[in-house]
């Protein structure tokens, strides 16, 4: 089970922003994307979860062998995609419990209906691990929250839906080390083998709480080199500018 | 969006959730539909005095009443439609071609039994029969001209609660209505109450005694059944002193091929200390021209909240108001309305300070979808001689489409310096982000838009009553569903 990334080339307007990106993300492991601004990085998240902004122009993106390119963005994260965003939108009005119900519901069958006892407690014990306060089950998705409580409110989601594969884009960025910890300490805890996960960063730090198993570099809308933890490590000490091909 | 816009979504089960199906289903079954027409009087078509002969002799009215008709009707006919200031669509109402009075000739019925069975099967299919079981104090039914059921609870009525139509009202309780009968708002106040003061029937007359405080609500529900037809009914409630009631109304009509006219006038008195509550869910078919003047006078110490949601019609065009006559008065007006393609919600409220340390609060919401418009009238009043007055105004308003439109025309006249008024407006949109962040979540387009509008209005819905913010939410949902893809 992966999502198979061949040849991706996306273009928004006429900017051309994936210029071949190739990428396998098996279930059971964690990969990680670093690269500078503008590589293509949260390009690439925004495509995987089909944003209608974003034109692939050619290339495939396939899940568990089936091609998602014709699905709508819903159905692929119906079909187990999750992007936990850089920047969540707020929702005014909108209560967390009422939000991640409806998005509960949207995944059962017809007729099916979601328990609601058990969906308290499910709700309660998962919002206990990331220490957030119960107190935001009323309140409306993401507004007025602080930088930390919107990412905690992401993986939040992200544990209650369940999905089979993760895309964490730029999820430390504006956290300081204490909320650094708790988000990590929730995505470790969802590492299964049958999960998937595709972490976007710039830093080395994120990836000290999250070990990845692979390490892809993304310069210029492509993966331009691939290796273990090291590289992270390695990109930190000498930066960016030796993986960069010299005709660039 | 027409109802018969919805069957063609709902046969795609894997787009809507249950709970949507379920609600389509129950609306659909619920306002679309007629019983044949049997109407033993017929005030036949077009306006004219004999018109309001007719009328004023099918109910055996007393002289001062079909007086007061004749003058109305002058007033109405001298008046120029207030194009002026709002929509030319106004000049598409034919006067000549509506039906003015339809009634089967049966006094309104106290039990169900009596009711006639095509009404009865209208009132069944709305649900009333299970609403008045469950938690209302009384209710009224009004099939197009009349009133065919009317019942209050024995206690009320032991406790001189009074609640009838409004034939009865002005021949039975003349005593206590007709003093303040057309006192809050004068025939001439418009073209519209003069029409309706001229043509009027049904809608409910209800006196609450001093001290009485009424824990569960009066209800009236007013139904238009046939073509070419327009309801004018009248309603006047007096609160006395320290006694309290709260007054729910719907509306419903079929989807006619032509125009139908709803044209209401709604007298409201809270005398010293009373409390009054008047809540309106409409959720009228998209050619019903709804043209409502409402109004309230608030004695001292007295309070006025209207509570209303515009749902459907082609025009609406009502701005319920609160004369704050004596201290210490309180008006509030919470308004919910949502302009569907093609639909123009024009509303707003009339907020007038006529004693010192008067209180007025006004929380507007709209939505425009598709090509629908949301229009905000308000105005408030605040004279120089006054001091200690309040006035707070909120409206906010939702586009959903870039070709959603919303125009906001408030009209705040204070003078005098010992005075406290605030006002805010918004203009926001459902953007094509946050619909995408909801997407992610696996809501489909129209779910995430339903979702995004009930949370706008989630904090007024809240002020209705939880069986109406049920249906408010339902309504708003099938609303949405027809609005994007």
């Amino acid at each position: 089970m992966s999502i198979i990334i061949k040849d991706l080339h996306a273009k928004i307007g006429d900017t051309e922003i994936l210029k071949g990106v190739n990428l396998e993300i098996p279930t059971g492991q964690v990969h990680a994307i670093m690269g500078t601004n503008g590589s293509g990085k949260s390009t690439l998240s925004k495509v995987i979860s089909g944003h209608e902004d974003y034109e692939v122009t050619s290339g495939s993106i396939e899940m568990d062998g089936k091609d998602i390119l014709g699905l709508d963005v819903d159905e692929r994260s119906r079909q187990g995609i999750f992007l936990a965003f850089q920047y969540p939108m707020e929702i005014p009005g909108v209560s967390n419990a009422n939000f991640i119900r409806a998005a509960l519901n949207a995944r059962l069958a017809e007729g099916e209906e979601l328990d609601a006892v058990a969906y308290y407690k499910n709700l309660y014990s998962k919002m206990d691990a990331l220490e957030i306060d119960r107190t935001f089950t009323a309140r409306s998705v993401n507004e007025g929250y602080s930088g930390g409580e919107k990412k905690r409110n992401e993986i939040l989601q992200m544990s209650m839906l369940e999905p089979k594969y993760c895309i964490l884009d730029e999820t430390d960025s504006g956290l300081d080390i204490d909320a650094l910890k708790v988000v990590s300490r929730g995505v470790n805890s969802l590492r299964t083998e049958d999960r998937g996960f595709l972490i976007i960063t710039h830093y080395q730090r994120l990836l000290d709480y999250i070990k990845p198993d692979v390490v892809h570099v993304m310069h210029d809308g492509q993966i331009i080199k691939s290796g273990g933890p090291e590289l992270a490590l390695e990109l930190e000490e000498q930066g960016y500018e030796q993986f960069k091909p010299v005709t660039a | 969006m027409e109802i018969e816009d919805i069957s063609a979504t709902t046969s795609e089960p894997q787009e809507i959730d249950q709970e949507t199906q379920d609600a389509i289903a129950i609306d659909r079954a619920k306002g679309d539909f007629r019983v044949p027409e049997n109407h033993k009087y017929d005030a036949g078509i077009g306006l004219n005095s004999d018109t309001v002969d007719y009328i004023s002799s099918v109910k055996k009215e007393k002289d001062w009443i079909r007086e007061f008709r004749h003058k109305a009707l002058a007033v109405f006919e001298k008046k120029p439609m207030p194009t002026n200031w709002a929509t030319e669509d106004l000049n598409n109402i034919k006067f000549d071609e509506i039906r003015y009075y339809l009634a089967n000739g049966q006094k309104p019925t106290r039990s169900w039994d009596e009711v006639p069975p095509e009404v009865m099967e209208t009132f069944e299919r709305l649900g009333i029969p299970e609403q008045e079981r469950g938690f209302l104090a009384g209710v009224e039914a009004q099939f197009d001209s009349e009133a065919a059921y009317s019942n209050v609870k024995e206690e009320l009525t032991k406790q001189g609660v009074i609640f009838v139509n409004s034939t009865e009202g002005l021949r039975e309780h003349e005593e206590i209505f007709r003093p303040y009968f057309g006192k809050v708002i004068p025939t001439g106040d418009n073209k519209f109450s003069a029409l309706n003061s001229a043509v009027f029937s049904g809608g409910s007359f209800i006196y609450i005694p001093k001290g009485v405080k009424l824990k569960q609500p009066l209800q009236a529900y007013f139904r238009i059944n046939s073509e070419n037809f327009g309801q004018f009914e009248r309603t006047l409630i007096i609160a006395d002193e320290g006694s309290e009631v709260m007054y729910m109304e719907g509306c419903t009509a079929p989807k006619f091929e032509t125009t139908t006219l709803h044209s209401a006038v709604v007298e409201l008195v809270a005398l010293k200390g009373a409390k009054i509550q008047y809540i309106t869910v409409q959720n009228w078919s998209a050619n019903v021209f709804n043209l409502v003047t409402k109004r309230g006078i608030a004695h001292e110490d007295a309070e006025i909240r209207w509570i209303d949601c515009n749902i459907g019609s082609r025009l609406t065009m009502k701005y319920p108001g609160v004369v704050m006559k004596g201290e210490r008065a309180r008006g509030e007006v919470i308004s919910i309305a949502l302009a569907n393609d093609g639909q123009h919600q024009d509303t707003g409220a009339k907020m007038i300070h006529a004693a010192n340390n008067t209180t007025s609060n006004v929380v507007s919401k709209s939505i425009s979808v598709g090509k629908g418009t949301s229009t905000y009238r308000g105005q408030v009043h605040i004279p120089k001689h006054l001091k200690g007055c309040k006035n707070n105004t909120e409206c906010d308003a939702l586009l959903i489409n870039s070709s959603s439109q919303t125009d906001t025309y408030p009209a705040i006249t204070v003078k005098g310096n010992k005075h406290v008024t605030q006002h805010e407006a918004s203009v926001s949109q459902v953007s094509k982000e946050m619909l995408y962040y909801m997407q992610q979540r696996g809501l489909n387009e129209a779910q995430a838009m339903s979702l995004a509008v009930n949370g706008f209005v989630n904090d007024l819905v809240s002020e209705f009553p939880m069986e109406y913010s049920a249906e408010l939410k339902r309504l708003i949902d099938l609303e949405m569903e027809g609005s994007v893809g």
